[in-house]
């Protein structure tokens, strides 16, 4: 794809006009750390693109009685520096952390990880796990979609033609309930997720678990939230037997394939694995904030 | 020389002179040059791994707008058979014909066809999807097992396997068969009372270097041709490129730019006669340069391997009988590196009674380059992991059985000469003293202990040094800088001249503004060219001496030369360098020194390598955890930058131990073509390499020095292999220790 239309609108209501003005293939633009390297793969193609970072509601953040407000396409340095956010979302703050390089994180956004709509994608079982919405808007209006429903297959989203990701949305978490996030890789860092697990859970004053979202990456064509694996937490200590039934009901519900990066079976064995270790980084993190 | 030599500028660590063009963004490297009127070459690469080109028809490409010129194979002048010097490769100048453009036939996923060179490379880009091309794909070969069973469909028709006791009648997929052999390989194995043997593979590993291969050239008909390119070696690309356009050397400059790595990689030629046919046609410069996919398809990469190793020792620890059946992959084109691993494989032990033989095997991979001690690691390997196997079965510590039976001063090699003084013993006794090798070990960690030996090279070099009227000057030399080696040459002329190195600039000369030098490879840079360095500062060296005379009415005999000033013994005179450079012109004009040479009496260096890794035994992760890296350096001219080619090499191999490798599928298309999924270790990944240099003279340089850039890559496939199988107490045969792999070995499964 060669650029042959760049546009860089100030407004949601001007980059929403721009969306369905066009004969050209238009794409949306956050940090481009997905589009530009794909649009170097077709040489030919025209494309226009409509860059959001100019619009200032969709780079910023709000964090209130309410829960969290992101803006789409804020890069996930900036993301991940925010103490306020880490201290409620930590597992989602380490899954937008987990995202390329240094440079790399200068750039990327979790709205834009979210739209890019990889199986592999890091910050989608994290948010999935915390039951993150995405407020989406378009010329027909806003309506919200919930994480898990908002991918639908590889690299697909349930996003028309002319819409676009207005925010992310996050309840703000009660004491006792706190988030973690764990990918698997051959390396520590610059690489893609053979497995993810997202997973939060919510502990009562006497350490049971009351409610658990189970979220896995990588494992099958879209991040799956595993209601299973949080029934074999929901209503336990997050005791060893439990936890390990978790994982089990996780490695069922994956459907991996073999490539390069992994196996059928290994892939399904090292999501267990994930959702073990996460799950008792969450609890950690859920009795501390009690 | 003397061991107690006293140096005023050796052994320290000096700024590098290139350092600040290169963190400025200022040196050029090989995509960085520009002509007016310059176009742009891309090559059309074969989508199978094996198949007859049926029918090749150019010309809609011809005539798409804004196209110049296409080359394919046809465009070289008739390439005869015969063999070239192309660096540490050996290749048939046919071959290499073939191998850039190919004939008839392509063999290997990514196979250069046609070349296209057009205005822009967007327009050379859309030319090249108008070539019409119709293959008759063929079953690929993709290991030396399938290469070498009967039945295999072969590469090369028209190849015989060389080396056989009869000369066979039938074409084979393996090039050559040899042997090496010393005393009696059945009695030292009647002499054993424990004996260890095992099968092991080594995958398709690739070099790696960042900066991706790239070159400017133009051709002119009646002048001077010229390439600037990323290369180790620019003599041999004048050499090889010349031979396959039919111009004589004098008529083709080549350029060597600054280099983003090569570790062998850039010891040949792709692209460079490619683009001079395309410019020969098109009648403009033309540039081209790969894409990261194209280098991991197309160049490089190391052998794969595959091999046998059988060890027997009596009891008391002496090793009687060492064997080894070693296949290596050649890669499209017969040369791979067996020849070195026959010969390294069991050089780090004095053993009576070795037999060792190797196949070269031709594969449907790219043919393959040499990569940092070329064929070394992989036999290595073998050895190694069997020698720790060995000390375990006779109870003994790995390093002390290695110090029983090492090799040293006087030991007889299986290859041919006998050792003079190399320093495999102080290695191993540093190893051993180390604090890493005191430190114990926790839960799920492990130790790896290997050895490794590289023979480093001599060869051609040749190196002026022009003196300016104010006392600086300029050493001009041949041979690429890979490592740093500009620092140190700077330091070995400001050494024998006595004065300050930061006034004296290395440059790197073109084939025409220096002579013949043999490019980087086999360590031989700081060492040979070092010398040729010494040479020409000495002779500056003479010649000031002589001008000092010539002004002090005395003869240069009188003159005493001491920390770069001339002392008259017949009186009170002092002229320093500065002062006879200024008064050159009334002496007899400009000085310039000079050394040519062919230099003799490499000094191998032998390296011991000890590593410890944790082993998350639920997910088969490796965490190397400790690392260090002792190796002999003769002497350490720059010493952070020996560190550096220790650590450098060390990381290398860590990677190839623990996640490096070609994935191909069952069609033998290549899955991995990219640094995201081919797996190089990234700096979080390590711990701190702790590099020791250890220093036993070569006493053929005169300032001590052995080559220090390939020893290091030897141990550590073995010294992580094995600390893997000391970790999860399963034995280990294939590389790499991927966390698949490791967790198949821990439930059983390998």
């Amino acid at each position: 794809m060669a650029v042959v239309d760049y546009n860089a609108p100030q407004s949601v209501q001007e980059a929403v006009a721009l969306l369905s003005g066009s004969d050209i293939k238009t794409k949306v633009m956050a940090g481009g750390t997905d589009l530009i390297i794909q649009s170097k793969s077709q040489a030919v193609e025209p494309l226009r693109v409509v860059d959001l970072k100019h619009i200032a509601e969709m780079m910023s953040y709000s964090l209130d009685d309410g829960g969290l407000s992101l803006g789409p396409c804020m890069c996930c340095a900036e993301f991940t520096a925010l103490h306020d956010v880490e201290t409620l979302y930590p597992g989602l703050v380490e899954a937008a952390y987990l995202i390329g390089s240094t440079q790399v994180q200068g750039r990327a956004s979790i709205g834009g990880n979210l739209c890019n709509s990889s199986p592999a994608a890091d910050t989608i079982p994290a948010l999935i796990a915390i039951g993150a919405k995405c407020r989406i808007v378009g010329a027909g209006g806003e309506r919200t979609v919930a994480v898990e429903d908002f991918v639908t297959g590889v690299g697909r989203n349930c996003m028309q033609s002319g819409e676009l990701l207005q925010r992310i949305l996050v309840a703000r978490p009660a004491p006792g309930s706190r988030d973690a996030y764990l990918r698997f890789i051959p390396r520590t860092e610059m690489d893609i997720a053979v497995a993810g697990a997202g997973i939060s859970v919510t502990l009562d004053s006497q350490g049971v678990c009351t409610a658990a979202r189970v979220a896995i990456g990588a494992v099958a064509q879209t991040a799956l939230l595993v209601a299973s694996a949080a029934d074999a937490l929901i209503g336990t200590q997050l005791d060893d037997a439990s936890v390990a039934k978790a994982a089990a009901a996780a490695s069922a519900a994956a459907s991996p394939i073999t490539d390069r990066r992994g196996t059928i079976e290994f892939r399904r064995h090292i999501v267990g694995v994930l959702v073990k270790r996460a799950t008792l980084i969450a609890k950690e993190r859920a009795q501390a904030s009690l | 020389m003397s061991e107690a030599r006293e140096f005023k500028y050796i052994g320290q660590s000096t700024i590098r002179p290139d350092g600040f063009d290169k963190v400025t963004g200022r040196a050029n490297y090989g995509a960085d040059l520009s002509l007016p009127g310059m176009i742009w070459g891309k090559i059309l690469r074969s989508p199978h791994a094996h198949a007859m080109i049926k029918r090749l028809d150019t010309s809609r490409a011809e005539a798409f707008p804004g196209v110049l010129a296409v080359a394919t194979h046809s465009d070289f002048p008739s390439v005869t058979d015969q063999a070239i010097e192309s660096g540490e490769g050996s290749l048939t100048l046919l071959d290499l014909a073939r191998n850039v453009l190919a004939k008839d036939k392509v063999l290997y996923h990514g196979h250069a066809v046609v070349a296209i060179a057009a205005k822009t490379s967007a327009i050379a880009e859309q030319a090249l999807a108008l070539i019409d091309i119709e293959y008759e794909v063929l079953k690929p070969v993709m290991d030396v097992r399938e290469a070498m069973a009967a039945g295999a469909p072969i590469l090369h028709p028209d190849m015989f396997t060389q080396g056989l006791a009869e000369k066979p009648t039938t074409a084979s997929n393996v090039a050559t068969r040899l042997e090496y052999k010393m005393g009696d390989i059945e009695a030292g194995f009647k002499d054993a009372e424990v004996v260890v043997e095992r099968e092991f593979y080594t995958p398709t590993a690739h070099q790696g270097y960042i900066e991706p291969h790239a070159c400017t050239v133009r051709y002119e008909k009646d002048g001077q041709s010229m390439i600037w390119c990323s290369t180790q070696g620019h003599f041999d690309v004048r050499a090889s490129t010349a031979k396959l356009l039919g111009l004589d050397l004098g008529k083709l400059k080549v350029i060597a730019s600054e280099i983003g790595g090569g570790f062998g990689g850039k010891t040949t030629v792709y692209l460079e006669p490619v683009a001079l046919i395309l410019s020969r046609k098109s009648g403009r410069p033309v540039k081209m340069i790969m894409d990261r996919d194209e280098v991991f398809k197309a160049t490089g990469p190391g052998s794969a391997t595959r091999s046998w190793v059988k060890i027997g020792a009596r009891k008391d620890g002496t090793i009687t009988a060492m064997q080894g059946r070693l296949a290596y992959e050649a890669g499209a084109f017969k040369g791979s590196p067996v020849m070195m691993g026959c010969m390294t494989a069991f050089t780090p032990y004095a053993v009576s009674n070795m037999y060792i033989e190797g196949f070269d095997v031709v594969v449907n991979k790219a043919k393959v380059a040499a990569y940092r001690a070329p064929g070394a690691p992989q036999a290595e390997f073998a050895v190694e992991m069997l020698v720790n196997e060995l000390a375990v079965k006779l109870g003994r510590d790995p390093i002390d059985l290695r110090l029983q039976n090492a090799a040293k001063e006087g030991t007889q090699t299986i290859y041919g000469p006998k050792f003079k003084r190399v320093g495999l013993v102080e290695c191993l006794e540093a190893a051993r003293d180390s604090k890493h090798y005191q430190q114990a070990l926790a839960a799920n960690q492990g130790r790896g202990v290997a050895a490794g030996f590289w023979f480093n090279v001599g060869g051609q070099s040749s190196v002026h040094i022009n003196m300016n009227p104010d006392g600086t000057g300029t050493i001009v030399e041949g041979s690429p800088d890979i490592g740093g080696s500009r620092a140190s040459m700077q330091m070995m002329a400001a050494e024998a001249m006595g004065i300050e190195p930061g006034r004296l600039k290395p440059i790197i000369g073109d084939t025409e503004n220096v002579a013949f030098s043999a490019g980087t490879g086999g360590s031989r840079t700081t060492f040979a060219t070092g010398m040729a360095v010494i040479e020409a500062a000495e002779d500056v060296v003479a010649q000031m001496k002589q001008r000092a005379a010539s002004m002090w009415n005395v003869t240069a005999e009188q003159v005493e030369w001491v920390d770069g000033v001339a002392l008259n013994t017949a009186g009170e005179d002092r002229l320093s360098l500065a002062e006879i450079c200024a008064g050159a012109d009334r002496t007899g004009g400009q000085i310039s020194g000079r050394g040519n040479i062919n230099a003799r009496g490499a000094g191998p260096s032998f390296a011991v390598h000890l590593c410890d890794v944790e082993v998350d035994k639920e997910t088969g992760k490796v965490d190397v955890v400790r690392y260090t890296a002792v190796q002999d350096a003769g002497k350490a001219i720059h010493p952070k930058y020996v560190e550096g080619q220790y650590q450098g090499g060390a990381v290398q191999g860590i990677g190839w131990a623990l996640n490096e490798e070609y994935i191909y599928g069952a069609d033998g298309l290549l899955e991995n073509a990219g640094f995201l999924d081919y797996r190089i270790p990234v700096a979080s990944d390590l711990p701190m390499i702790d590099a020791i240099i250890v220093e036993v003279p070569n006493k053929f340089h005169p300032y001590g020095v052995r080559g220090v850039g390939e020893s290091g890559i030897i141990p550590p496939l073995a010294a992580v292999g094995y600390a893997v199988e000391n970790a999860i107490g399963v034995p280990v045969t294939d590389l790499p220790l991927s966390p698949p792999r490791v967790f198949n070995l821990i439930q059983g499964k390998g």
